[in-house]
């Protein structure tokens, strides 16, 4: 496991150098990110950045799981999706309020998270990775057969955006810019605090080498299925919100191509980086934008992406910069 | 006609038939898995495309060579099995240092670019393949009518995977092939060709799945999604099982086609997640598999 999401931990005397200027480094990163929000909207198609964001923060949250619990999950659509189809449910068939049901879609997907987690985090390594991957296809035919709620293969479409605590519209694309860039923002800072939270750094350890955690005391699992369902309950964050922005939730969103989908951006951003996902996310957004016209295409590039990033490019995009400039990212 | 349960027997024995089915595609698949498991440490995600590529090959062979089915029985997992060697030996062998998850996410990418090239070149409707003329018809069993060709597939998988035991657990090879799995340094110490042994025995499980995508290819139509969905159960499977035994697998495999078969006929609405329900059962009461070892 150690090597799969390491390239955030260099040597202690490393550590101790560049600890202080590498805080100082990611303050400035997340002044950059805030600007980057502000401005985004008024130089690119506001929808577009918002689809990135919400990817960007599931693979986020896909990557607090992988980099930081050392746990490959194949299932992570399962908690994108089923917040995408209760937030969708909610807001359109009960009249909540979007923030209501975006919430709403995040506790489903934590709870999910919960019960999920429970169960696979009763093994380890390729097995965890196989399970989650089982139960989500679960919860894929639970959609399927559950019309009803999901729509079946129409999904639920015309989901309304609604008003902002009843009262600010969020038709406009502008207005609803703001709500996702503070959802994605306020997802970041959430995650970057819980790193570098003495419980982060307990999850590192567990990461790093199971059995001395526990014969230093610590619970092993009961962490492990702690960061799991912090990380389900936020990949549902942005499910949730993604369900608002597109007024759609589908089948594409639970399904296993999905939970592929976030493995790959996050391998292309860097495992184990703090800021990788957010690069990786647009990386793979854009090119799905540009490549949309090629049909089954699609498929075959993101595939050769997959093995030319194991192949060639095992730290990504983001772990590449962080060895240059010698500092964690 | 007597029933069963409320069900009549024809309707049951039907669906146990199909259940035993898939439970021989199950079997081969998770029997391929385990086998390259035991030795290469990882997972092949790409088992369920080259499951699809041995029923396209078999088309191919049919449609642009003229070769019939029993020769591209033989020939599809050659064929297949030879795509799998090349795959080691350009990329598994390249990664097989790093952690064992790579595998994984590699051989998914592999997948993706399987299954994306085939739905290009052939669309995602389906091709027919025709029963080979000698299978064709059925017996009339007394209390079901038994197609020819769906007991064959039966009875060809039960084969190759008691051939496939047979081999691992009983011949020379196959003690060369545990004794790598068990510790392949000292096995290589002892001057066998380690490497070679892992390269071959890929192949080999590339090809159990293609010769199933071939028994496959007459049932269900020749689809270049046909193992995208199947390949996830299968991995409910071998978690069910564990990939500790060889005979495991093939019980496993069988047994659960057949109670996704039963539950066909008396609760059909969890016909596609029971596999699944099975899986969270056997976590929560033994962890390791049925026949696994503690991993």
């Amino acid at each position: 496991m150690t090597d799969l999401a390491s390239s955030d931990t260099p040597t202690a005397a490393a550590v101790a150098e560049t600890d202080d200027s590498a805080a100082r480094l990611h303050r400035n990163l997340f002044i950059a990110i805030a600007v980057l929000l502000v401005v985004a909207p008024f130089v690119a198609y506001p929808v577009f950045v918002m689809k990135v964001l919400c990817f960007a923060l599931f693979a986020l949250a896909f990557n607090l799981l992988l980099g930081y619990g050392g746990l490959l999950s194949f299932g992570h659509a399962a908690y994108f999706g089923m917040a995408s189809y209760v937030s969708a449910y909610t807001a359109k068939n009960w009249g909540l309020t979007p923030e209501l049901a975006i919430l709403l879609g995040t506790a489903v997907a934590a709870l999910l998270g919960l019960v999920f987690g429970a169960l696979a985090i009763r093994r380890q390594g390729i097995y965890f990775a196989m399970i989650t991957l089982a139960l989500a296809q679960m919860a894929f035919f639970f959609s399927l057969q559950t019309p009803r709620f999901t729509g079946g293969e129409d999904g639920i479409q015309a989901v309304p955006r609604g008003k902002l605590l009843g009262m600010i519209s969020l038709a406009d694309d502008r207005a609803l810019y703001w709500l996702v860039a503070a959802i994605f923002m306020g997802g970041l800072l959430l995650i970057y605090r819980i790193i570098h939270s003495p419980f982060g750094q307990v999850c590192k350890a567990i990461r790093d080498n199971e059995p001395r955690a526990i014969s230093l005391g610590y619970r092993a699992s009961q962490y492990k299925l702690a960061v799991f369902v912090l990380s389900a309950g936020l990949a549902g964050l942005a499910g949730a919100t993604k369900a608002i922005v597109f007024q759609l939730a589908s089948l594409t969103d639970v399904y296993w191509t999905m939970s592929g989908e976030v493995v790959l951006m996050t391998l292309v951003g860097g495992l184990g980086t703090v800021f990788g996902p957010i690069v990786g996310a647009a990386v793979i957004v854009a090119m799905q934008n540009y490549l949309a016209g090629l049909g089954s295409w699609v498929l075959v590039v993101q595939g050769v992406i997959f093995v030319a990033c194991v192949l060639l490019f095992r730290e990504g995009i983001v772990g590449v910069i962080a060895k240059w400039i010698k500092k964690p990212l | 006609m007597f029933e069963l349960l409320g069900v009549p027997p024809q309707a049951l024995f039907g669906q146990v038939l199909l259940g035993l089915i898939n439970g021989s595609f199950y079997a081969i698949l998770s029997l391929g898995l385990a086998v390259i498991f035991g030795l290469l440490n990882i997972i092949n995600f790409a088992h369920g495309a080259q499951y699809m590529m041995g029923a396209f090959v078999a088309w191919m062979c049919l449609n642009y060579l003229g070769v019939n089915y029993w020769a591209a029985l033989l020939l599809a997992p050659i064929v297949v099995g030879a795509t799998g060697i090349v795959i080691e030996r350009v990329f598994l062998a390249r990664i097989a240092k790093y952690d064992h998850l790579y595998g994984l996410l590699l051989t998914f990418g592999l997948a993706l670019i399987i299954q994306g090239l085939f739905r290009n070149y052939y669309g995602s409707s389906g091709l027919p393949y025709g029963i080979p003329p000698q299978l064709t018809g059925g017996h009339n069993l007394g209390f079901m009518f038994l197609p020819t060709y769906r007991g064959w597939v039966v009875v060809a998988s039960l084969v190759i995977c008691l051939a496939t035991w047979f081999m691992i657990e009983k011949t020379k090879l196959g003690a060369y092939l545990r004794a790598a799995t068990e510790n392949p340094t000292l096995t290589q110490a002892f001057g066998i060709n380690v490497p070679l042994l892992v390269t071959l025995t890929y192949g080999f499980g590339v090809a159990l799945a293609a010769f199933a995508g071939v028994l496959a290819a007459p049932i269900y139509a020749v689809n270049p999604n046909m193992g995208a969905d199947l390949i996830i159960v299968v991995f409910a499977v071998v978690v069910i099982g564990g990939m500790g035994s060889i005979m495991g697998a093939i019980v496993t495999g069988f047994s659960l086609g057949l109670i996704e078969g039963l539950t066909k006929v008396f609760y059909p609405e969890a016909s596609s997640t029971v596999i699944f329900i099975i899986m969270v059962l056997v976590l929560l009461v033994k962890p390791a598999g049925l026949f696994g070892r503690t991993a």
